[in-house]
């Protein structure tokens, strides 16, 4: 890599007004002229929407007027509209590398909506820093790679198989590694389906079924994932398999489904202390193998262990199940007595709202209570359970008797979550679900690229909201195995082999394992593989001899632009 | 391997923008029809949406952007589907292209049109709040970023008199003699991705919108808030431009009513409630802001956190009770709501400065002609309906047709772009197989 200029850089900057997201509180003339005047700039000028088609048409046209050989668009965030700018300059032939941004919305003129003086000026420090940056851009290639046209999807639940039988039935080769013996997921204890009432065994068998028939989808069973190397489109994929043996495999994309697990409420609500306290997911299995006899009188608790300190999220499936669970109750037992303890009925859409009515008209009755005065649950001396609650709505203490108490649980991740988070690379939110990139525009994709998720691994859902999430992840991950060529972003590290020493720390320290050590003529050497690299920087942070830089983000460009930022104003 | 087969995407918000880039990057041939001059959708009118305070059109624009651009995408704005015919692999769809009197390639969008023309409307994108012009582009960001003629309000079309667009635009892209077009359409797959309606909440009729000025709805109430829209982000009183100083949210205004309106739950009102009550506060950190509600439904991702956040750090007060009557005090007009606090037991009279109703999602009212068009069922509210909503939750009962987001039933933004996304997969799986029986 060469790093000297070859010519004077001609710099154009763009300052967007946003409408007046930007121009309302920052003086975008001002900005204007004082770009002119920056060292490079050829070129500069305002717009008022700069990401739209006539502000694109702007950076085409003054690339080719004034021959620009680098573009700054001073405007919004680079997470939403850098790709665009990058694809406007290389449609007229500008290396996208050489297009830099300077994000004086979110930076000026929102933070300090309060001040537009000083918001101007921060404007312009922005701005000067990205010219000082753009004069040292050199163009990047990027790495092509190859896709392998087929996908591991971990977990063989109703998320997972479906998002397989998708795949599949689109011609890719899919892998299912399913933990347990068994296929199937939590759908193997569940009982009835809501609102449809279909057996959930049935829907089960025919889709596993299905799957076990495709020529296309190969299953293992009692199979974890020891170890996944690469990157999209090449993933190297280790599955141990029960205690035998380690299966090895190579795919393209990988699909998270994961699905979720029953919190268990130990010491709440005298479960494990009194015998007919249950949760609800012990309840489904009771009415599956039809053992329950002679109920007269059942209590059902919901938000046990959920939108409270320590575990503050509301896990969406447990109203519908306490209602559809009542309902089967009260077919098999017309005379029982149900009662539903709630906080907020979660029975959103038109369908979950006409089943909540159905329910309340075949009798089911209904306790509004406070967490901060949660319901008790005791033992009586006819060996009844007694469960203690303040009716919020009737303003009232009530005693009930009861038979069953049914304590309905959030849905949690598997504990080895994270693990699997680790070897694959993509973050555990806050609630410890599965991160999703982008939660309002990309709800199935990772960060990571090449990797996906659906169903309960990323939050609760229920059967219908986990398949279309299946489809969901199955799209996003045909794109790339359809298209079986891919570019790599060129952010990637460097390696100055007169300098590195072969210390291998940065092997160490590479979150991506990118980076290995090899034998080379000149002895020990860091080599950097491209189309694993993230060009996160960690390498070139910590290497001693300061023989790793990072393309695009070098020490001399951001050496460049702090330099600009503490230059004296005239 | 080069894919054949190509789907038709009727339907420009979220939903059908997620759904054709998916296909497009796939490689196959994707028509996008949208029945309004631009695409953007409901998600283009919000403000910020919810639970991270997003930017609305800062997240979309860049997508119905890639749409525009998209070499596999042909969009067709201002333009609605005729005449369906023909089964999965093999539809033929014949398209009108309604006049805009302007030429969509000639047009630059440089607004000089917009600006010199004579007639002031109300803007149907600003819900009515705002103006455009008889020439006009609905929003700023619109794509295709090209001006339209309403037809109705032109002078030229109403008294033969004006022209004065044709004589300004440089680009010559003003055709007063534009016809409607007719364009057959041979695809595989069909996707059905219309969105919503609100209902109109005048006929809840003791809570007087339409009656009472300072009784708005929460999608004008998004209008008021954004930087671009009527009021230049300033939330104000209609009836003063005053920044209210306590602001009263309904929940279930038409929803979950048994009588009027709806009888189910709108799904996404508790939690953009949340949102704009938030959106008030920062605007004015002093000001009360109460939401009235029934079950507060915050199910999703990092929701419960965000009502939390709501009450913790903003002081957003909720209420749980449905109120029985909104009076105007006609000197100030003010707003009394009588109601009752069901988790007090109290009755109460609260005085606001502003109510904010959150209306019914509604199915829109074209769904009726174009289900009988597609041969698609609808549900008993008018819904489009899905074949199965657990098993296959996007297929309606024709295959090759598929349904996803707001069209369905109401749903937030995440919940209808996976579905989104699974409506093209699922369109993918109908072209290989026939493409696999055709040999």
């Amino acid at each position: 890599m060469e790093h000297r200029r070859i010519e004077t850089p001609k710099i154009g900057v763009f300052i967007c007004h946003c409408g007046i997201n930007i121009g309302g509180v920052i003086k975008v003339p001002e900005v204007v002229q004082y770009a002119k005047k920056l060292p490079n700039v050829v070129y500069a000028e305002e717009n008022l929407y700069t990401c739209s088609s006539e502000g694109l048409s702007k950076i085409k046209e003054g690339i080719q007027e004034h021959h620009l050989d680098r573009v700054i668009v001073a405007s919004c965030t680079p997470r939403t509209h850098e790709s665009l700018f990058r694809a406007t300059c290389t449609e007229v032939g500008l290396n996208k590398y050489l297009f830099e941004m300077a994000n004086i919305r979110d930076q000026c003129s929102w933070v300090h909506m309060k001040d537009p003086e000083a918001a101007t000026e921060k404007a312009k420090d922005l701005v000067r820093m990205a010219v000082a940056k753009a004069s040292l851009l050199h163009p990047q290639e990027e790495t092509e790679i190859d896709v392998i046209p087929s996908a591991l999807v971990v977990g063989g639940g109703i998320a997972g198989i479906t998002t397989a039988l998708c795949l599949a039935n689109q011609g890719f080769s899919v892998y299912i590694v399913e933990k347990e013996a068994k296929m199937g997921g939590m759908l193997r204890y569940l009982h009835k389906l809501y609102p449809t009432m279909r057996n959930a065994s049935e829907v089960l068998n025919q889709l596993v079924n299905e799957a076990k028939a495709s020529k296309n989808i190969e299953i293992l069973t009692s199979s974890v994932v020891k170890e996944v190397k690469g990157f999209i489109g090449n993933f190297e994929v280790a599955i141990q398999k029960g205690d035998e043996k380690t299966v090895n495999f190579e795919v393209g994309t990988i699909i998270v489904a994961t699905g979720a697990t029953d919190f268990e409420p130990v010491g709440m609500y005298g479960y494990k202390k009194f015998d007919n306290v249950i949760t609800q997911l012990q309840l489904e299995q009771l009415l599956k193998k039809g053992r329950l006899q002679n109920l007269k009188r059942v209590v059902m608790i919901q938000c046990v262990g959920s939108r409270q300190e320590g575990r503050s999220y509301c896990s969406r499936i447990c109203c519908m199940t306490a209602l559809k669970n009542s309902k089967l109750i009260r077919e098999s037992y017309p005379d029982a007595n149900i009662h539903i303890f709630y906080r907020d009925l979660q029975t959103y859409g038109q369908e979950y709202e006409k089943y909540y009515r159905e329910v309340q008209e075949k009798g089911v009755k209904f306790i509004k209570y406070l967490p901060e005065k949660p319901p008790e649950v005791s033992l009586g001396e006819n060996g009844k359970l007694n469960v203690n609650v303040y009716h919020s709505l009737i303003n009232k203490q009530i005693e009930i008797s009861a038979d069953l108490v049914v304590l309905s649980t959030p849905l949690i991740q598997h504990e080895d979550a994270k693990e699997l988070s680790q070897k694959l690379k993509v973050p555990l939110g806050p609630s410890g679900f599965f991160l999703e990139a982008h939660v309002k525009l990309r709800p199935v994709d990772f960060a990571t690229d090449g990797v996906f998720v659906c169903g309960s691994a990323h939050w609760p859902a229920d059967v219908g909201e986990s398949i279309s999430q299946a489809y969901g992840a199955a799209s996003r991950a045909s794109i790339p195995m359809s298209l079986k060529r891919l570019h790599t972003e060129a952010l990637n590290a460097l390696v100055d082999e007169e300098i590195c020493s072969g210390c291998g720390l940065c092997e160490l320290t590479c979150p991506f394992a990118a980076i290995r050590i090899e034998e080379t003529k000149k002895g020990r050497k860091a080599k950097v593989i491209a189309a694993s690299c993230k060009g996160c920087g960690a390498c070139g942070a910590g290497c001693p001899q300061m023989a790793i830089s990072m393309q695009h983000f070098t020490d001399e460009q951001l050496l460049a632009q702090i330099a600009a930022l503490a230059e004296v104003k005239s | 391997m080069k894919e054949s087969g190509s789907v038709l995407v009727i339907g420009g918000g979220v939903a059908g923008i997620q759904a054709a880039l998916d296909l497009a990057d796939r490689g196959f041939r994707v028509y996008l029809v949208e029945e309004t001059p631009s695409i953007g959708g409901r998600m283009a009118q919000l403000d910020k949406t919810f639970p991270t305070l997003d930017c609305s059109i800062c997240i979309l624009a860049p997508k119905m952007i890639e749409c525009y651009r998209h070499p596999n995408i042909t969009l067709l704005t201002y333009s609605e589907v005729e005449k369906v015919r023909g089964s999965a692999g093999n539809f033929t769809v014949e398209i009108t292209r309604k006049p805009r009197f302007v030429d969509e390639a000639k047009c630059t969008g440089c607004g000089t049109c917009s600006q010199k023309c004579p007639i002031i409307v109300p803007n149907e994108f600003d819900m009515l709040l705002g103006d455009r012009k008889a020439i006009y582009m609905p929003l700023p960001q619109a794509v295709p970023r090209v001006t339209t003629i309403d037809k109705d309000s032109c002078l030229y079309f109403t008294r033969s008199v004006c022209k004065i667009c044709q004589k300004l635009c440089q680009a010559e892209a003003v055709d007063f003699d534009q016809k409607p077009e007719k364009i057959n359409l041979n695809v595989s797959a069909i996707i059905v991705a219309t969105g919503f309606s609100l209902l109109n909440p005048s006929v809840i009729n003791e809570y007087g919108y339409g009656r009472y000025k300072n009784v708005i709805t929460s999608l004008e109430l998004e209008r008021l808030a954004n930087a671009s829209g009527p009021t230049g982000g300033h939330v104000t009183r209609p009836s003063d431009g005053k920044i209210p100083d306590k602001v009263a949210f309904i929940q279930c205004v038409g929803s979950r009513g048994l009588g009027r309106g709806v009888s189910y739950c709108s799904s996404a009102c508790c939690m953009y409630a949340t949102k704009e009550a938030i959106l008030i506060k920062e605007h004015k950190p002093k000001s009360e802001v109460f939401i009235f509600y029934l079950d507060l439904r915050a199910s999703g991702k990092g929701f419960q956190e965000f009502i939390n956040r709501a009450k913790e750090n903003w002081g957003v007060l909720y209420i749980r009770g449905r109120p029985g009557e909104i009076i105007e005090d006609p000197t100030t007009k003010d707003l009394i709501i009588f109601c009752e606090h069901t988790v007090r037991g109290e009755v109460r009279r609260l005085e606001v400065d502003m109510v904010v109703l959150c209306p019914a999602f509604i199915p829109r009212e074209s769904n009726n002609k174009l289900s009988e068009k597609l041969r698609v069922k609808l549900d008993e509210y008018g819904f489009f309906k899905a074949e199965d909503a657990s098993l296959v939750p996007v297929d309606s009962n024709i295959p090759g047709i598929f349904t996803c987001g707001c069209c369905q039933g109401p749903k937030d933004i995440p919940e209808s772009v996976a579905q989104a996304s699974g409506a093209a997969a699922r369109a993918v799986e109908v072209i290989t197989l026939t493409a696999r029986r055709e040999g």
